[in-house]
């Protein structure tokens, strides 16, 4: 495989930060109560990431190894200063509604992470597709997390109410017809899906399928009661996102369980889900002295 | 005072740091595992919070919003991102040293957590949503404080909530951090209670 291509799959499903490092959980967890602001938080995330990898890359052989972190740190947040200011200017519905997340994208650990791990030992090229591919990675991961919560929520999608879809209806509280079928062919998909996982085993990619779909199955219900469907608004709350969060966790844990045994184990968390934050922190050494702490 | 009343009240309770504002969740989750490490961890939080709260406050009073350079028409306050990471990064090395020189004692029990703080993005938070709410530095400072606060009610009540579960019979898929994030969810579903109070 091109090597481009391949840092684009590494990113997007090998590695994915949201779903298989599980980094970046501050801003997963505070902008996704909608998918718009996910992919609008993502969005933003990615240049930053693509650009923050360029300029690093490009001067990895000029910065001084000791104070490669406050250097990074600089490029970093005057990137975010720039993208912040462009979101004000062009989308202040947007800006707005994500507030301090867009500054705090600085001390996310996907952008210090990919310039540590990344950038810093490779050319300019690699680095911006390894960019593309993690921004679109973590893009596509708040983006799932924040339809899921929005459909829950607020029995919306994308800002589209569910219940008001066109067509013909039937019974006293108007069922839609077109839910209906978008729910079956979905339910059926899925079971095809899911069979095809049992006989040959779950991959990364046929699972998102599997979500995906069940999402689409999950929409056409929810269109089907039109009406009579209660959106439950804590979804889109505080606690809703810990909620999905949760079930999000627990289910890659049956996926790496599963890719274990087949003997492709997928890449380990690396974010504070793992319960360690040296990704997140300028000192590799804090994960040990924590231990340490904690076992004395 | 009734104000910095409210504003304490409001920040350490009602709007919690990391229940409601999902800031700190990294060590929140992270050093939670008991409650001595997790009141150690709030402690130092606490005190960095305050003081980097204090010092950009100042900088940015003094400095990026100074009154008499915004007369003659330079405003620096776009470099508040910028200005306030590199503060807070070199203030957290620099407590960390003035600790270990003059209050061994002290750096003893806070000094292990204080490298984690500085990339907590409570911290960089507290500063910027400071200047957002066009707080005095006073204020500012009380804010601060109260966040850290209430940060430490939240990882302190987690480490003990967590050590009960630790004994508990919980489904594989479910073990280590998806039930800490099902104990958090539950723990914000309470702490929402608290909104009718402000």
């Amino acid at each position: 495989m091109n090597k481009y291509v391949e840092r684009l799959y590494n990113g997007i499903i090998k590695e994915n930060p949201t779903f298989v490092l599980m980094l970046g959980m501050c801003p997963t967890l505070a902008v996704t109560s909608s998918a718009i602001n996910g992919l609008g938080m993502g969005l933003s995330t990615t240049v930053v990431l693509i650009l923050s990898n360029m300029i690093i890359s490009a001067f990895r052989k000029v910065i001084p190894n000791g104070v490669r972190m406050p250097a990074y740190i600089v490029i970093v947040a005057s990137l975010v200063t720039i993208v912040q200011f462009m979101m004000a200017a062009y989308l202040p519905s947007l800006s707005a509604a994500l507030g301090v997340y867009i500054p705090l994208i600085v001390v996310n650990c996907i952008i210090l992470g990919r310039a540590e791990s990344y950038a810093s030992k490779n050319d300019v090229v690699s680095s911006a597709f390894d960019g593309i591919g993690m921004g679109l990675g973590f893009t596509l991961g708040l983006t799932m997390i924040g339809l899921i919560r929005e459909i829950l929520g607020a029995g919306t999608a994308f800002n589209v109410a569910l219940s008001e879809l066109p067509g013909p209806t039937f019974g006293a509280s108007g069922l839609s017809v077109i839910g209906l079928v978008i729910a079956v062919v979905a339910i059926v998909l899925l079971v095809l899906v899911a069979l095809q996982i049992k006989k040959k085993g779950g991959n990364p990619l046929t699972t998102l399928g599997a979500v995906a779909l069940g999402i689409v199955a999950v929409v056409g219900f929810i269109a089907f009661l039109g009406k009579a469907f209660t959106s439950m608004t804590i979804f889109i709350m505080a606690p809703g996102a810990f909620l999905v969060l949760a079930f999000l966790v627990a289910m890659m844990n049956i996926i790496r369980d599963q890719m274990e045994h087949k003997g492709t184990p997928l890449a380990k968390p690396s974010g504070c889900i793992s319960g360690d934050c040296a990704s997140c922190s300028m000192h590799g050494n804090c994960a040990d002295e924590a231990a340490k702490s904690e076992n004395q | 005072m009734k104000e910095l009343l409210l504003i304490a009240v409001g920040s350490a309770i009602v709007n919690n740091v990391v229940l409601s504002q999902f800031l700190g969740i990294c060590p929140f989750l992270g050093v939670s595992k008991k409650t001595d490490t997790a009141a150690g961890m709030g402690g130092a939080v606490i005190f960095v919070i305050t003081i980097a709260s204090l010092i950009t406050s100042i900088i940015y009073k003094g400095i990026l919003a100074n009154p008499f350079l915004a007369e003659k028409g330079i405003d620096l306050t776009y470099l508040k991102t910028i200005v306030f990471i590199l503060v807070i990064a070199a203030l957290v090395q620099f407590v960390e040293m003035f600790l270990k020189k003059s209050i061994p004692a002290l750096y003893q029990s806070l000094g292990v957590y204080l490298p984690l703080i500085t990339t907590n993005c409570a911290v960089l938070g507290v500063a910027l949503n400071a200047v957002t709410y066009e707080y005095s530095i006073l204020e500012t400072v009380v804010y601060g404080f109260a966040t850290a606060v209430g940060f430490f009610i939240a990882i302190v009540l987690m480490a003990g909530l967590r050590e009960k579960i630790e004994y508990n019979d919980i489904p594989k898929p479910f073990q280590g951090t998806a039930s800490v994030l099902i104990t958090a969810a539950l723990m914000s579903i309470a702490f929402m209670g608290f909104s009718g109070m402000i």
